[in-house]
């Protein structure tokens, strides 16, 4: 059991580096909100940082060995279709993704 | 000062989206054609927008109930103290990190090998600034709260449908996920001495929601444009600004 100090500190030396990473752009970002780079940049940097959050949560839902790799790809092609095929609604698409691999990683 | 001449400048814009609740694709067209041209401060308004803030959490909600039910559970059950789960979830609020803790702590890992990892892990949130709303917070200690909050699911919910967010809507968002992390985590602590394990494969609710995130930010780029350009070629705009503002304003960052 890690002593209470140590917990505390490290907490707190997690919370400033988050907090940091997340307000001192904002201070940054701000003035420069008018600039052509930074409207370009953010034309393309939702979608780019989007498909890296969903390939770092593939890999984690992958498993250590990739053992649920072809479970996932089934789920992501189901999630897809219902996203695309069923007017988008992100409730409906992420509910028949998801069951869709919990099913498939406790049968097969 | 400058931050000021900002908020000012973004006003017209943020106007235009204002009456119309922005969570759902769709729903932007649907407010429009009501829209008043004031900014809504009227009761009615603000329940409107906070429940379409709780509605636009509802989906991550599914990823986020799950994992950090699996996260409580993980905390009890390598011994360290419960109260570490609600701690760690309520004042660093970084998902994927804390389970990374949970392993430091136990291994007393240094205090410096923390701070590296927290700051390689977590780099990735310099580049929400870009586009994150958060202009759309009035009160001082309401955008504190909306960047301490500013998780990869608040980035990716707003990113993918940026048109007409309010602080009366933000807030309640990202409000609703920090509940929903700290209340996943309750719930793991609770469960784990009743469960063997979480329930496998729930987790995966995270990545179908940055799936469908992707798919909806490809579009509301495109439409987003489309939309600008048509008002700027409409003559009752020459007049009131210059229209190559106008025009260079039709790249993504005027969806804020």
């Amino acid at each position: 059991m890690p002593e209470t100090g140590y917990v505390v500190a490290v907490v707190a030396v997690v919370f400033a580096i988050t907090f940091g990473l997340r307000a001192l752009p904002f201070a940054l970002v701000m003035p420069l909100r008018e600039s052509a780079f930074l409207r370009s940049l953010a034309a393309w940097m939702p979608a780019g940082l989007m498909v890296i959050l969903a390939a770092t949560t593939l890999r984690d839902s992958a498993g250590a060995a990739w053992g649920h790799l072809p479970h996932a790809g089934i789920a992501v092609v189901v999630t897809v279709a219902a996203h695309l095929g069923l007017g988008r609604s992100t409730l409906l698409s992420v509910g028949a993704g998801t069951l869709t691999f919990v099913g498939l990683v406790h049968l097969f | 000062m400058q931050k000021q001449q900002v908020i000012e400048r973004a006003e017209p814009v943020s106007t235009t989206g204002a009456e119309t609740v922005p969570a759902e694709p769709g729903a932007a067209e649907a407010g429009a054609a009501e829209a008043a041209p004031a900014p809504s401060t009227t009761a009615t308004d603000r329940r409107r927008q906070i429940a379409s803030g709780l509605r636009a959490s509802l989906a991550a909600g599914m990823g986020l109930v799950p994992i950090g039910i699996a996260f409580g559970m993980v905390v009890v059950q390598s011994g360290l103290p419960w109260w570490l789960a609600p701690v760690l979830s309520g004042v660093v609020f970084t998902g994927s990190l804390e389970l990374l803790l949970v392993g430091m702590i136990l291994a007393a890992a240094p205090l410096a090998t923390v701070a590296l990892t927290t700051l390689l892990v977590n780099f990735r949130h310099v580049f929400y600034a870009i586009s994150f709303p958060l202009s759309a917070v009035r009160s001082r200690l309401g955008r504190l709260y909306a960047m301490h909050a500013l998780v990869d699911e608040a980035y990716a919910v707003t990113a993918a449908s940026p048109r007409g967010w309010t602080g009366w809507s933000l807030l309640p968002l990202q409000l609703a996920f920090h509940t929903y992390w700290i209340g996943g985590g309750l719930a793991g602590v609770a469960l784990a001495h009743l469960l063997p394990g979480p329930i496998e494969g729930l987790e995966f609710a995270l990545c179908a929601l940055f799936i469908t995130l992707t798919l909806d930010s490809c579009r509301s780029g495109r439409e987003s444009r489309r939309r600008c350009w048509a008002e700027c070629a409409s003559p009752a705009r020459w007049s009131s600004s210059p229209s190559m503002r106008c025009w260079s304003g039709c790249w993504p960052s005027s969806r804020r």
